[in-house]
């Protein structure tokens, strides 16, 4: 299969490649994906108290596309709000990158990695505040 | 110096050899005539060029010129093989065993059969439920009317149902772990029904090597025909129709340096075995397989049949060393590998092997300069990993993770040393990648996480 060259440029210079801490109470894990299906994406956002994507870094076992879908997003959603955030389709990726159809699940892999990221962000926040209380 | 790309995908073609190009030229230009023409000297060169190849290639796996029907390729010689037995001793019985590892050609071939059958037992029941119930039963009632008269134990439906339905039963054997048959199991598998094994020789992903001499002596002594698809070993390690009692065998020319297009199925003569054709036509091939003969390529089969067999030996034993050099070079500098199939049992050329944490797709596109071929279910329009893998016991991930170098006669030790260094650096960089590489370093056990498959 040809690869666009836009996923050529991602996957042989991944942005945000790398690790934060799970603990830090201002980053948010999404995982998702499962080995058995040939694709798990890490993506890991930190995120200030006023709800403001200061960083993102990925890791992600998949397909070419898959590693340009979720380099991408890092890029994307630096400097966004959660809401903004909330925003980005798995359509965006696959357009901006021209995956062809039997690709779309690695963006869709994407998508689901932003909402599982922020989605943990918000539970830590709201356990933090439960013990505040 | 080396040149780019690089070609280690020998399971899926091989290139042809420019010796063989040479002897093929002058067939497709002044000796174009047909085989077939019986009066003039175009004709009898053509015949006499055929019958020197079909005696080069009988000569390669221990036949007579008499045993080889040329056809298309090896898919058509699955196919010719299967259908041909099936039908030819069909008052025999209808039984079929063959490994869940073939290929699709053998695999597809029998799951047409086995749909043929069923049709005609749905038929069967209609007819006998419509018997016994007095009027015309339709499909959609055939579940509730079959249970009200016991049609299973109806002793007309039965025997009805053991008559020639024009298709087969088949058993799927599993392999074992290293990705061989287990004799006991193919032995049990066996009932009076049984016409026809078909097992193959060496595997197109694993280049796992079947035991086919002691296959071939099981079935002789049960009496049942022995097909082999032997597509991938022939030319690469010996193999001899007399001494390992094979009734049938599938070869390819691509596959050993040949043109494509064409191919032949070995037809013992003694014991006698017969198949009907499934081409009907000039009746050509002594009947077996109709259809205008493709000189240029019979012509260049039956030259890379000779080479093959001339040069088996030292070509075989250079091509494992440089095999054993490309696997030790991968496995000594890279953790978390495996070894997919039997390691002795193997060809020589064959490579297949699971990078653990690094998916095959995007290693591929990391090696882009170097053509293989993956397991993984990113690169088939499925998106289903390899069956053969998953037959093995192969973990899925694993499957996912796998490589298939296939090493031929042109690979050079230039090119197994780039790719060796190509590979461990392509790994290593995907790995850092790998969420899945960075928890089996922490020690996670992947397999306690819930994962959200989808
Ligand atoms: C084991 C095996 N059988 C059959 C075939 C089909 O051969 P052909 O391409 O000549 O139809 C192949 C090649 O893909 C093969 O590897
Ligand atoms: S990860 Fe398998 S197709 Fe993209």
């Amino acid at each position: 299969m040809a690869y666009s060259d836009k996923v050529i440029d991602h996957y042989e210079n991944p942005r945000n490649v790398g690790t934060m801490d799970k603990e830090d109470p201002n980053v948010g894990t999404g995982l998702v994906g499962a080995p058995a299906c040939g694709d798990v994406m890490r993506l890991q956002l930190k995120i200030s108290d006023d709800g403001l994507i200061e960083d993102a870094r990925f890791k992600t076992f998949g397909c070419g596309s898959a590693i340009a879908s979720s380099s991408l997003v890092t890029e994307w959603v630096k400097g966004k709000t959660v809401d903004q955030a909330m925003t980005i389709s798995n359509k965006d990726v696959a357009r901006e990158l021209s995956l062809p159809p039997v690709k779309i699940h690695c963006s869709v892999l994407a998508e689901d990695a932003i909402k599982a990221a922020i989605e943990d962000f918000k539970k830590k926040r709201a356990a933090r505040k439960a013990q505040a209380s | 110096m080396l040149k780019l790309p690089i070609y280690m995908d020998n399971h899926a073609t091989t290139p042809l050899d420019p010796r063989v190009l040479e002897v093929m030229l002058p067939y497709l230009r002044e000796d174009f005539g047909n085989a077939s023409s019986r009066n003039h000297v175009f004709g009898w060169k053509a015949e006499a060029a055929v019958k020197k190849a079909r005696q080069q290639v009988a000569e390669l796996i221990g036949a007579t010129d008499q045993e080889i029907v040329f056809t298309s390729g090896a898919t058509e010689s699955d196919n010719l093989a299967i259908k041909g037995v099936i039908e030819y001793y069909k008052s025999k019985g209808d039984h079929i065993i063959t490994l869940k590892t073939e290929h699709k050609a053998i695999l597809d071939t029998c799951k047409r059969l086995e749909r043929v059958r069923q049709e005609r037992l749905d038929e069967l029941k209609l007819l006998r439920l419509g018997q016994l119930a007095e009027r015309d039963v339709s499909p959609e009632e055939v579940a509730e009317l079959a249970a009200k008269h016991d049609l299973e134990n109806d002793a007309t439906y039965k025997k009805w149902a053991e008559m020639p339905t024009g298709g087969a039963r088949v058993t799927y054997l599993d392999v074992e772990q290293d990705g061989r048959v287990s004799m006991e199991k193919l032995e049990e598998a066996m009932t009076p029904k049984t016409v026809l094994v078909s097992i193959m020789f060496a595997n197109n992903e694993i280049g796992v090597v079947q035991p086919v001499a002691e296959i071939g002596a099981l079935c002789r002594r049960k009496g049942i025909l022995f097909h082999c698809d032997a597509v991938q070993g022939i030319g690469k390690v010996p193999f001899d129709v007399e001494s390992m009692k094979v009734d049938l065998a599938s070869i390819t020319s691509h596959k050993m340096y040949g043109p494509k297009g064409i191919g032949a199925l070995y037809v013992r003569r003694k014991p006698r075995v017969r198949i009907a054709p499934i081409i009907d036509g000039g009746g050509h091939e002594r009947g077996m397989r109709s259809g205008t003969l493709n000189v240029a390529a019979i012509v260049g089969f039956g030259h890379a049949a000779q080479l093959a067999r001339e040069e088996l030996a030292d070509e075989a034993a250079r091509i494992l060393r440089l095999r054993e050099k490309l696997r030790k070079g991968l496995t000594d500098a890279l953790d978390m590998t495996v070894l997919n199939g039997s390691l002795e049992h193997r060809l020589p050329g064959n490579l297949n092997i699971s990078f653990a944490h690094a998916e095959g797709e995007s290693l591929m596109m990391g090696i882009k300069d170097v053509a293989v071929s993956s397991g993984s279910a990113c690169t088939s329009a499925s998106l289903e990993p390899s069956y053969v893998l998953r037959a093995l016991g192969v973990d899925e991930e694993l499957a996912h993770s796998s490589i298939r170098f296939g090493l031929g006669r042109f690979t050079t030790e230039e090119e197994v040393d780039f790719v060796v260094n190509l590979v461990v650096d392509k790994v290593r960089k995907l790995r850092d990648m790998s969420p899945l590489y960075e928890m089996a370093k922490e020690g996670i056990d992947l397999k306690s996480i819930e994962w959200t498959a989808h």
